[in-house]
């Protein structure tokens, strides 16, 4: 057993309204830079929906995960030998169209243009070449299911699903799926890189890419199949979500986390046993691929575990926040939350917690008691959102693990009903969904009161010494209000250090900035020192 | 006129190979970033497609057919007992279809440069200047390749290869290269052009090519210091947590240690 522990994060889909600002504050953070214009490290796509890049989830098309080949794992785009052999131009590389052209307008033209008859408008300009573009797609054009069926027809889920899913659609069903890095156990990305600038960090689980090692052969693209790697134009380096790093080691939860109005997302801290992770994404049969990977996850509550865990260097605070995670929770406690796509075998760490569609007045119309249990867990399978729609995203075409989490949401929903009402709970409900009346309220809990310190347990990151040097002297800018003073709530700054304001002649540095003194005492600095200089 | 031919084939080859090595060494150092292939197939796959394989592989068959060229003495392919014109016939026949189809790769890729808008776009000031030596090099050396068909051929492997490996000998034998018909001195020339601008182009991606690929492990784990962790289920020294102790210098980066040092 090789313990090794993975920041990770569920989503609660029950909550996503579709707001896209993970994906604006993500891209305000990461990508609004040239280069990155047509790059989301978040996004939020409708399903159905073609998903972005468009059909992505097509995996004959685009080769990306991993592929059983005589019982051994290799990447579904090729081996070694023949990754080398596409250097110079990659076959499954996805082209601009497929994500969309990005386009900015001219505004210019709003004032510039020669007075006339008509409003001058800002004609829409490509940012690639800066002509004159058509815009016809964009990163969430089908959103809410815009553009019908015909759009519709392109998501490659729901061709995989039966014909009669298919019709019955005409009873439009729709939800949001928001998107990041996966950072998978088993990454592919990483895999498939030539130049191994891509890595997986050992302390947190962190996919990266070495921006100073990347030499832009862009295999990773292919190679991740949930298209998360993206090439940058103009630099010629690949990028990818890097699951907000800098504010993780500081304790921090991920931009999109912060910024999600529903606050829905999770995160934690999970440890697996790294030398199962080859067998568990080999596993045979893909729809099995969710339960193994599930007991590739460890239970920090087990004191082995915890000594495996101090064994191999994981900090205490690490384990300890480890039984505190709610991701963990989630996804091994309460087994509501589900992997996207884990017919990839990438052993994706970023999970969802199933929507379930309104059902009680769907049943409540039909003459039944829309609040009975029994009746509302036969209803699952005929929600409004497909159990098979929902199985093809999320354990490869098995509707079992999906009924299972949507039964237990049901089962919190009928027993908090009574809770709330004061009326007599039935153990019943819960028994019914293997639970009992404690853990159906701890997770009830978790998915709707938990505030900002329970959704999002992060460890700080630690070094395992400190250097003697500092020890000694301490940190010089640790005083009150410096500038390392710390402060929990507050972004990180940027690691740039500030320029001292240059002044002519005399330097004015250790003297009081008059429109600062508030007129009190006699600070230091406040006139300057009899040996000229102001030190 | 004699103090020209030892500036062109006497200096300037060594001049050209320290350009190269401090400039790739003076990049790597200061601008490993820029270590790139600049691709452009986001912009473009369908051209690309063909020119891409057709220049790069033909390339290295064109590289392969210099070191055989250059490097290997006429005694010792004598001493093997291949004949002369049959290995003539096999230059001739490989290298001149290699060196067409490199040709016919770059014209592919050099027409997609300038009528793709998008990859015009993304074509920078070195490139501008690279592209037109690179197919000129081309040109020379296919012309060069082309007079060998002649009744008489100048034997390069007795002028040019002498020159090539007195080189390294450090006592270059100029008069068998200033001797050399044209079309090998123009190509010589422009080639050794190309290799000075190599370290400031985009051509220094060669320099990159993913050999160690082959050998490793699928699934890379460092630590965040920027060591390479053994990949799990293999036997590895150590153990990659408490292996952060390194010097002071060496210690992993974060954007809190970063402040703390400022």
């Amino acid at each position: 057993m090789r313990v090794m522990a993975q920041v990770a994060m569920v989503m609660n889909l029950d909550k996503c309204i579709g707001c896209h600002t993970c994906s604006v504050t993500c891209k305000q953070t990461w990508t609004n830079r040239p280069g990155t214009e047509y790059v989301w490290f978040n996004n939020v796509e409708t399903r159905p929906g073609q998903g972005y890049p468009r059909g992505y989830e097509d995996q004959e098309r685009w080769k990306g995960g991993w592929q059983l080949k005589h019982g051994r794992l290799v990447p579904r785009s090729g081996g070694r030998a023949r990754r080398l052999a596409r250097l110079f131009a990659n076959p499954e590389l996805p082209s601009l169209d497929d994500y969309y052209e990005p386009w900015t307008y001219d505004y210019e033209n709003l004032i510039s243009a020669p007075l006339g008859d008509d409003v001058p408008t800002a004609p829409p300009r490509s940012l690639i070449d800066g002509r004159p573009t058509a815009v016809t797609w964009g990163p969430n054009w089908d959103d809410d299911l815009g553009g019908g069926p015909e759009h519709l027809a392109g998501d490659p889920v729901l061709r995989k699903m039966n014909e009669q899913v298919r019709l019955e659609y005409e009873q439009a069903f729709m939800f949001y799926l928001p998107r990041i890095c996966e950072h998978c156990l088993n990454p592919s990305c990483v895999a498939v890189c030539p130049s191994g600038a891509l890595y997986k960090r050992v302390e947190d689980g962190i996919v990266l890419v070495d921006q100073d090692r990347c030499r832009g052969w862009r295999m990773c693209v292919t190679g991740c199949p949930y298209k998360k790697v993206y090439f940058n134009h103009q630099t010629g380096k690949a990028e990818k979500c890097t699951f907000c790093y800098p504010r993780i080691e500081g304790g921090q939860p991920t931009v999109c986390s912060e910024t999600c109005v529903g606050r829905l997302r999770y995160l934690g801290v999970v440890l697996y046993d790294a030398d199962r992770v080859g067998d568990v994404a080999a596993t045979e049969n893909e729809q099995d691929l969710y339960e193994a990977q599930l007991e590739c996850f460890l239970d920090p509550e087990d004191p082995d575990v915890a000594a495996a865990a101090e064994e191999a260097g994981i900090p205490h605070d690490w384990i300890t926040a480890a039984r505190r995670s709610p991701v963990h929770a989630l996804i091994s406690r309460y087994r509501v939350a589900l992997p996207l796509h884990p017919e990839y075998r990438t052993m994706p760490m970023v999970w969802y917690i199933p929507p379930l569609s309104p059902v009680v007045d769907s049943l409540t119309a039909t003459g039944h008691d829309g609040e009975d249990p029994a009746k509302l867990f036969a209803a699952i399978d005929s929600l409004r959102i497909p159990l098979a729609y929902l199985a093809e995203l999320f354990t490869a075409g098995d509707p079992a693990p999906v009924e299972a989490a949507l039964c237990r949401l049901a089962a919190m929903r009928s027993h908090m009903r009574r809770v709330n009402l004061g009326e007599e709970q039935d153990p019943a409900i819960a028994r019914a969904v293997g639970m009992d009346g404690a853990g159906i309220e701890g997770m009830y809990r978790l998915l709707a009161l938990a505030k900002y310190d329970e959704r999002y347990v992060i460890p700080t990151s630690y070094t395992a010494t400190a250097p003697a040097d500092d020890l000694d002297s301490g940190c010089s800018l640790d005083t009150h209000g410096g500038p390392g003073m710390y402060t929990p709530d507050t972004f990180h700054a940027p690691p740039s250090a500030e320029p001292e304001p240059e002044h002519a002649g005399a330097s004015l540095r250790g003297r009081v900035n008059l429109l600062n003194w508030n007129g009190e005492g006699r600070p230091d600095g406040l006139f300057p020192s009899g040996d000229g200089g102001a030190r | 006129m004699n103090h020209l031919r030892i500036a062109l084939w006497g200096v300037l080859p060594y001049l050209v190979v320290a350009v190269l090595v401090t400039g790739t060494a003076w990049r790597y150092r200061y601008d490993r970033f820029g270590f790139t292939t600049r691709s452009s197939q986001l912009h473009e796959s369908r051209l690309l497609r063909v020119g891409g394989p057709l220049f790069h592989f033909g390339l290295l068959f064109v590289i392969a057919g210099h070191v055989i060229g250059l490097l290997v003495p006429e005694s010792f392919t004598e001493r093997v007992h291949v004949h002369e014109w049959l290995y003539h016939a096999n230059a001739l026949l490989v290298g001149g279809t290699a060196g067409l189809a490199t040709l016919a790769g770059l014209v592919i890729l050099l027409y997609r440069r300038l009528r793709v808008p998008a990859v015009r776009a993304a074509t920078s000031r070195s490139d501008r200047a690279v592209y037109p030596v690179l197919l000129c090099v081309l040109l020379a050396g296919l012309t060069a390749t082309a007079t060998t068909m002649k009744p008489h051929p100048y034997d390069y492997r007795r002028g040019v290869s002498v020159w090539f490996r007195s080189l390294f000998m450090l006592d270059p034998d100029v008069s068998a290269m200033a001797h050399a018909p044209l079309a090998y001195r123009v190509h010589a020339l422009l080639a050794m052009a190309l290799f000075a601008a190599w370290p400031f182009s985009r051509l220094v991606h060669a320099f990159a090519a993913p050999v160690g690929y082959l050998v490793r492990p699928y699934v890379v784990y460092r630590s965040r210091g920027g060591r390479r962790v053994p990949a799990p289920g293999r036997p590895g020294p150590g153990r990659p947590f408490a292996a952060r102790s390194g010097p002071p210098g060496k210690r992993p980066r974060s954007a809190r240690d970063t402040l703390a040092r400022r």
